[in-house]
């Protein structure tokens, strides 16, 4: 039933004869997975390597060219219980894997250059105390400036970069004072060994520059993560595509590999993965992904398909316009791009903290010189004393404060089944005041369920879902999901138009248009208490019985809008679909604020009208029409569920039948943010304890050490209780 | 205290080694996946059935 994917657009060349494939595969969980995949795999002939990864769930293969098809693999996987589809890294994770690597490389080379230099450092400290000779304290500092210099020079590159980036945009950030302090405390350091003096800061330089490359890290993994993650999502919902190679004959290949101007074919039941041209054929169509809209609308030669289009009724010939990431409505994208632009203003906790610490650390030193100067202190000694200032105020603490909760607070979202698609996510989060919902495929599940289950027996409901296997129309599709059904009848013939139907012990069974199962009488009465739903009818000899199927709202929707509620939150419906839709699922929901019939302008208008209010919006939609929504509010989270443009758009993307993860990300990061400025206040009272010693002149390189370790380590702990959280998890 | 002549070379190479063998590990692919890491140094290498 189902054709095999053309692989040749995922495989690599591995060099002399092998052939290498990345596959995302679905399920594993633990070690005895990874064991028993590797195992079973590496057995199969000519296969020269399979390596699982555990942390990003993903599986390498490498086999010798020729002779085995790359299906193969797939199917030994379906064999062991995993599901595994082809994989392409893009571009951006790429990169981010390259960043996060450099960063470790260039933590390894501070935190060895520390360790050594500390060696070195001891025993000066001990010395000067005792009976060390000058000359040998001189040796010592010379070496730490041998093994320190070069260290640095490599290892704070990353901050060096972005102070100049800032300075030459005329702006300043965390990097600035990070960057002025290092030079002055290695210059300074430099200049004092080769005049003999008792003090250098060599140890505390590499030490700062050790503890803020580790943030960095902190910081950095937690998006590669995220990124692998989202990654692994795309290449699991397996987009693939129906494309005509020549007039008659057709291929399934991935939809990475489909260009504008070809040929697709929409079967009913599919979801078009293509923006593109109807050229011949008619169906209805459900384009509820999109616009919002559930009542189907109908597809003729000429008509415009948009990817996430579900095709209901007969199967289309499509010329691709667009594919994969390309595809969206002009306006959209350019409601899209307006919108998120407005965003990027946003300014992080961690940048409005520098943007006052610079100045304040920079003055601070001045006054300190000036202050010595007047004293009558000689210019050597006040300039030294001022550096001191700045190596102690230099923000260690700071750069660790927000990259160490981000961390471990997107870690707790990662275990609730939130994923965050930026950093400062959490912070916009934290503050949120109203939630807006999208209804349908946001607070109802994107799929058809039967709605009038157990009005049914359940005899009856078994026997449809097994008759309704045999047909691919959506609404058949879903009564066979719904019953649980895995075995198909035999010999069941289809009429076109009408249904599918098969004998039974003799009986004849039937499951499609109410009026070819003699059933009208019951299905209007359906259609008249609720017109949103598609029904279809069973027969058995004389016996019928008809399926309301119709989209259900998310099992603890009712549930999460009411802890929402309690939390101080407005929740309010936007939705793009009839009025008597939404008012009924705002009724059954408990929202009294609700607009039906909103474009995806009148979204974004609401939203403006809201936030010039002064009121926090969180948007949580899926459909192509809510994208220019999600980007224009404050933060905006999607179900994985929705289309690219989507989840691209927002800020989050939750994963699971449930709502509760999005009442769980604002709880998350409302603790998580309280943590944040406990860091952030932790960090200005060791400053306001630091700094008047450092001014008195009292700081030797055995305090500015301890200093500046104990601070990191308080803000790294105080952090750690982000994880807490997780406790309360239902 | 002659003996610093050995030993500050000394210790200074034993570092460089550490710093090597993290390169060398880092170049290698040891921290790609910790995850699996953690649990490969106790699976069983022979197939259990």
């Amino acid at each position: 039933m189902e054709s095999t994917i053309d692989f040749s657009h995922y495989l690599k060349r591995a060099g002399s004869g092998l052939l290498h494939l990345d596959l995302a595969v679905e399920g594993i969980s633990c070690a005895g997975c990874m064991a028993k995949i590797e195992r079973n795999l590496s057995k199969m002939p000519d296969v020269t390597s399979a390596r699982v990864n555990l942390t990003n769930r993903r599986l390498a293969l490498e086999w010798r060219e020729g002779a085995i098809d790359p299906a193969l693999f797939v199917g030994r996987l379906a064999e062991l219980g995993y599901k595994a589809y082809p994989f392409e890294p893009a571009g951006a994770e790429t990169r981010e894997a390259e960043c996060a690597r450099s960063l470790l490389r260039r933590l390894g080379v501070a935190a060895f250059a520390a360790m050594n230099v500390m060696m070195l450092s001891v025993p000066v400290w001990s010395g000067n105390a005792s009976d060390m000779l000058p000359e040998q304290r001189d040796f010592f500092h010379w070496l730490s400036a041998v093994i320190v210099l070069p260290a640095a020079a490599y290892a704070a590159q990353p901050f060096f970069s972005s102070a100049y980036a800032a300075l030459r945009g005329r702006s300043v950030n965390m990097d600035v004072p990070i960057s002025i302090g290092i030079i002055l405390a290695l210059a300074m350091s430099l200049f004092e060994t080769a005049t003999h003096a008792e003090h250098v800061y060599f140890d505390a330089a590499i030490m700062l520059i050790a503890f803020l490359l580790a943030g960095r890290y902190l910081d950095q993994n937690m998006r590669r993560r995220t990124r692998a993650f989202a990654g692994n999502l795309a290449a699991l919902k397996a987009e693939t595509a129906t494309k005509f190679i020549d007039d008659d004959e057709i291929r399934t290949v991935p939809i990475a590999a489909i260009r504008p101007g070809d040929i697709v074919l929409l079967r009913p039941g599919e979801r078009s993965a293509v923006d593109g041209t109807v050229i011949s054929g008619r169906s209805e169509m459900d384009q509820s992904l999109i616009t919002g809209e559930t009542l189907p609308a109908t597809a003729v030669a000429g008509s415009a398909v948009y990817a996430g289009t579900l095709i209901r009724s007969g199967a289309l010939r499509v010329r691709v316009s667009a594919a994969s990431e390309g595809t969206l409505l002009s306006e959209i994208s350019q409601l899209l791009e307006n919108a998120m632009q407005a965003r990027s203003r946003y300014l992080r906790l961690a940048e409005r903290a520098s943007r006052l610490y610079a100045p304040v650390v920079h003055a601070t030193a001045l006054l300190t010189m000036v202050g010595w100067l007047v004293a009558g202190a000689t210019l050597h000694d006040s300039i030294v004393t001022a550096i001191a200032v700045l190596i102690i105020t230099c923000p260690c603490a700071l750069g660790l404060a927000i990259p160490a909760v981000q961390t471990i607070a997107s870690g707790a979202l990662f275990g609730c089944g939130v994923l965050l698609n930026s950093g400062d996510a959490i912070e916009r989060m934290a503050e949120v005041d109203r939630v807006i919902f999208d209804k349908t495929g946001t607070l109802t599940l994107p799929e058809l369920d039967v709605a009038n289950a157990t009005a049914i027996p359940a005899d009856v409901f078994e026997v449809a879902g097994r008759l309704a296997l045999s047909s691919r129309h959506p609404v058949a599709a879903a009564v066979a999901r719904a019953a649980g059904a895995k075995a198909p009848l035999e010999d069941i013939e289809e009429e076109p138009g009408q249904g599918v139907r098969g004998v039974i012990d003799g009986i004849e069974v039937r499951l499609g248009r109410p009026s070819w199962c003699g059933a009208d009488v019951a299905a209007h009465e359906i259609l008249c208490r609720d017109p949103e739903t598609s029904v279809v009818a069973f027969r058995r000899g004389e016996v019928c019985h008809v399926f309301a199927v119709r989209q259900r709202v998310r099992p603890d929707a009712a549930e999460v809008i009411a802890r929402m509620n309690r939390m101080g939150l407005a929740v309010e419906i936007l939705s793009g679909d009839r009025e008597p839709a939404v008012r009924a699922a705002a009724t059954a929901l408990g929202v009294p604020q609700w607009r039906a019939e909103v474009s995806p302008i009148g979204k974004i208008a609401r939203i403006e009208e809201l936030a010039r209010s002064g009121q926090k919006v969180m948007m949580v939609g899926d459909g192509l029409n809510d994208a220019p929504a999600l980007a224009a509010a404050y933060t905006s989270m999607s179900p994985v569920t929705a289309t690219h443009v989507s989840q691209a758009a927002a800020d989050a993307v939750f994963l699971g039948e449930r709502l509760a993860p999005v009442e769980l990300a604002i709880r998350i990061s409302r603790k998580a943010f309280r943590l944040m400025q406990q860091n952030l206040w932790l960090a200005v009272a060791y400053n306001l304890l630091a700094v008047p010693i450092a001014m008195a002149g009292l700081v030797t390189p055995l305090i500015a050490a301890a200093a500046m370790s104990g601070s990191s380590l308080l803000v790294m702990l105080n952090a750690i209780r982000a994880r807490r959280q997780k406790r309360e998890m239902p | 205290m002659e003996v610093l002549v050995y030993l500050v070379p000394l210790a200074i190479a034993l570092g460089a080694l550490g710093l090597a063998a993290f390169l060398w590990s880092l170049k290698n692919g040891q921290y790609d996946d910790l995850d699996g890491a953690a649990w490969r140094a106790i699976a069983d290498d022979e197939p259990a059935g």
